[in-house]
């Protein structure tokens, strides 16, 4: 009796927990699918006919901004590497009995809202606001001179509000990090750089890699940042699905471009694992 | 931890000492940029704007903690994000604290699908998640609403509560739950009287994370709140208007009592951690 109980204390407590996951994770993801290959409209309700044609539609119609967005996505994450290294590498290694002070500096953030943040950035940056105003007083920049609805706006607020997902991740391998065989490498005459290069790096790898998957895939999907730091012209694939699915209740193709986007993104994120994975971080530390 | 490691030579000593300069300066420029934004969200609950724009500074005042309640709309998003954030972060709370405890405490069959399913939560993209749940209510004829924003905040919730609480209940020190077997205890009695307890201020940071996650919440919200207002949602739908300084009052406090919340339970459990 109590055997029986004891083998059956996990499911029970897996239970509702799990079957919440279920009804409103994977279930919808079924939902979705199936959504993405029906017809049918609105009013009239959605038939499954294996309609395929939508998902070449999908591509087609929103091409450019599916490209868009990867790129933006990229742009981003290879930014994040570059920009979020140098803090972790300080805060591992020179954070001391502050680390935990300084990592709860970076995630300050958190504690505003995603929303209310990219937006506090759209006034920082507004064509005469409090930054542009007195540079073009100055005489230093053009009047015409902007930076809200570029690119480079949209890519700036991505960096802004994903740099903590790539920090954190980078701080945790660095973190662990064994400083024996750093010394190691120093005993054995290896410059800084060097030792750099072939010991830190390639242990850190892991870390990298947890934070591109943390970034890269919300940064490409995102549609906040487009939609409050962009113009059309930088429209992303998000906000493609978004008006598809809310203002015109198109969902199969909001479903299709969401399937596919997410399969785009998981490939991504598979070939980057496959190129960079465990393995090959085992033999660069090694060699 | 600054200087443990003794360098080679003093050109790679200097190099690195200067390396450490540039790289504190520049830790503290980062962390500078992802302040700045905040400090001018509530610069601008103190500003007092003569227009519709709360753009430019425009004088000091404090008359906006005065008529923070005056825009009725946004009043009313506040209290549905706060219910919201309440309900669906307790619930989280029991749901994700039952499959954290389980898959720290025993092995069983089907515990790699739980991690794989927990692992898909916290990995996808919201706006998958947003519009897969969409696509489920819709086809189900279910009416979007506070409810179904409430279902969506728990089901992205559970994964990180477990997470927190299976992290506690690995450590924990089995001893202590056997030792109260010894003296008569039964297992119902044993974790309600000795485990729990213990796993409590585990539970309480994934409550307070679940509460985080679902009152900033938009995205998902987005696709599954029909007509009902949120906080953020309002924020997002008052952008192109011009956004009066309420919010950045509201989004002030709630600052201010996020880090504060933190602040404490960190000192609290530092304490701990030096009476031993």
């Amino acid at each position: 009796m109590n055997r029986v109980k004891r083998t059956l204390a996990p499911y029970l407590l897996v239970l509702p927990g799990g079957l919440w996951l279920l009804l409103f994770f994977v279930v919808p993801m079924v939902t979705m699918f199936s959504l993405s290959l029906q017809q049918g409209d609105i009013i009239n309700g959605y038939r499954f006919t294996g309609h395929w044609q939508n998902y070449l539609d999908a591509i087609t119609d929103y091409r450019v901004q599916l490209i868009r967005s990867l790129v933006y996505g990229l742009i981003t994450t290879v930014a994040l590497i570059v920009m979020s290294f140098p803090v972790a590498y300080w805060i591992a290694f020179y954070g001391g009995r502050r680390k935990p002070t300084y990592l709860f500096l970076v995630l300050l953030p958190f504690f505003v809202s995603f929303v209310l943040r990219t937006i506090s950035w759209r006034q920082i940056l507004t064509d005469d606001g409090m930054l542009l105003h007195p540079l073009k007083e100055a005489g230093l920049l053009s009047p015409g001179f902007h930076i809200l609805g570029t690119p480079y706006a949209v890519i700036f607020g991505l960096i802004y509000n994903f740099l903590p997902f790539m920090v954190l991740p980078i701080y945790v391998a660095l973190e662990r990090i064994d400083p024996r065989v750093v010394e190691a490498a120093r005993d054995l005459y290896a410059a800084p750089m060097t030792v750099f290069r072939r010991v830190v790096f390639p242990l850190a790898l892991p870390g990298v890699f947890a934070g591109v998957l943390m970034t890269f895939v919300p940064a490409s999907s995102d549609y906040v940042n487009s939609g409050v730091l962009g113009s059309s012209s930088t429209t992303m694939i998000g906000q493609v699905v978004q008006a598809q699915a809310l203002a015109n209740s198109n969902y199969p193709m909001a479903s299709a471009l969401s399937f596919f986007l997410m399969a785009v993104l998981l490939t991504g994120v598979f070939a980057y694992a496959r190129v960079l994975g465990t393995e090959d971080v085992m033999n660069a530390a090694a060699r | 931890m600054t200087t443990t490691m003794p360098a080679p030579a003093t050109r790679a000593r200097r190099f690195r000492l200067t390396g450490e300069r540039a790289l504190f300066t520049y830790t503290w420029l980062v962390i500078a940029w992802l302040v700045a934004p905040i400090l001018i969200m509530i610069a601008f609950g103190f500003n007092n704007p003569k227009g519709r724009y709360n753009q430019t500074w425009q004088g000091f005042t404090v008359k906006w903690y005065a008529k923070l309640f005056e825009i009725g709309d946004l009043t009313s998003a506040l209290v549905i994000s706060l219910v919201i954030a309440v309900i669906s972060s307790l619930l989280a709370g029991a749901l994700g604290t039952g499959i954290g405890y389980a898959l720290g405490r025993y092995r069983f069959r089907g515990a790699e699908g739980v991690n794989l399913i927990m692992f898909a939560t916290m990995s996808s993209p919201e706006l998958i998640m947003g519009i897969s749940l969409l696509t489920l209510f819709v086809s189900a004829g279910v009416g979007l609403g506070a409810v179904t924003i409430t279902i969506a905040h728990v089901m992205f919730s559970i994964s990180f509560v477990s997470t927190v609480v299976r992290a506690r209940v690995i450590t924990l020190d089995r001893s202590i739950e056997e030792a109260a077997a010894d003296l008569g205890a039964g297992p119902w009695t044993t974790f309600w009287k000795v485990t729990f307890p213990i796993i409590l201020p585990a539970v309480f940071s994934g409550v307070m994370l679940a509460f985080a996650l679902s009152i900033d919440d938009f995205v998902v919200t987005n696709f599954t709140a029909g007509t009902t207002v949120t906080f953020p949602l309002w924020i997002w739908g008052a952008t192109r208007v011009g956004l009066p300084p309420q919010v950045n009052v509201m989004g002030t406090l709630i600052f201010a009592a996020g880090v504060l919340i933190a602040v404490i339970t960190n000192l609290r459990s530092r304490s701990k951690a030096r009476r031993g």
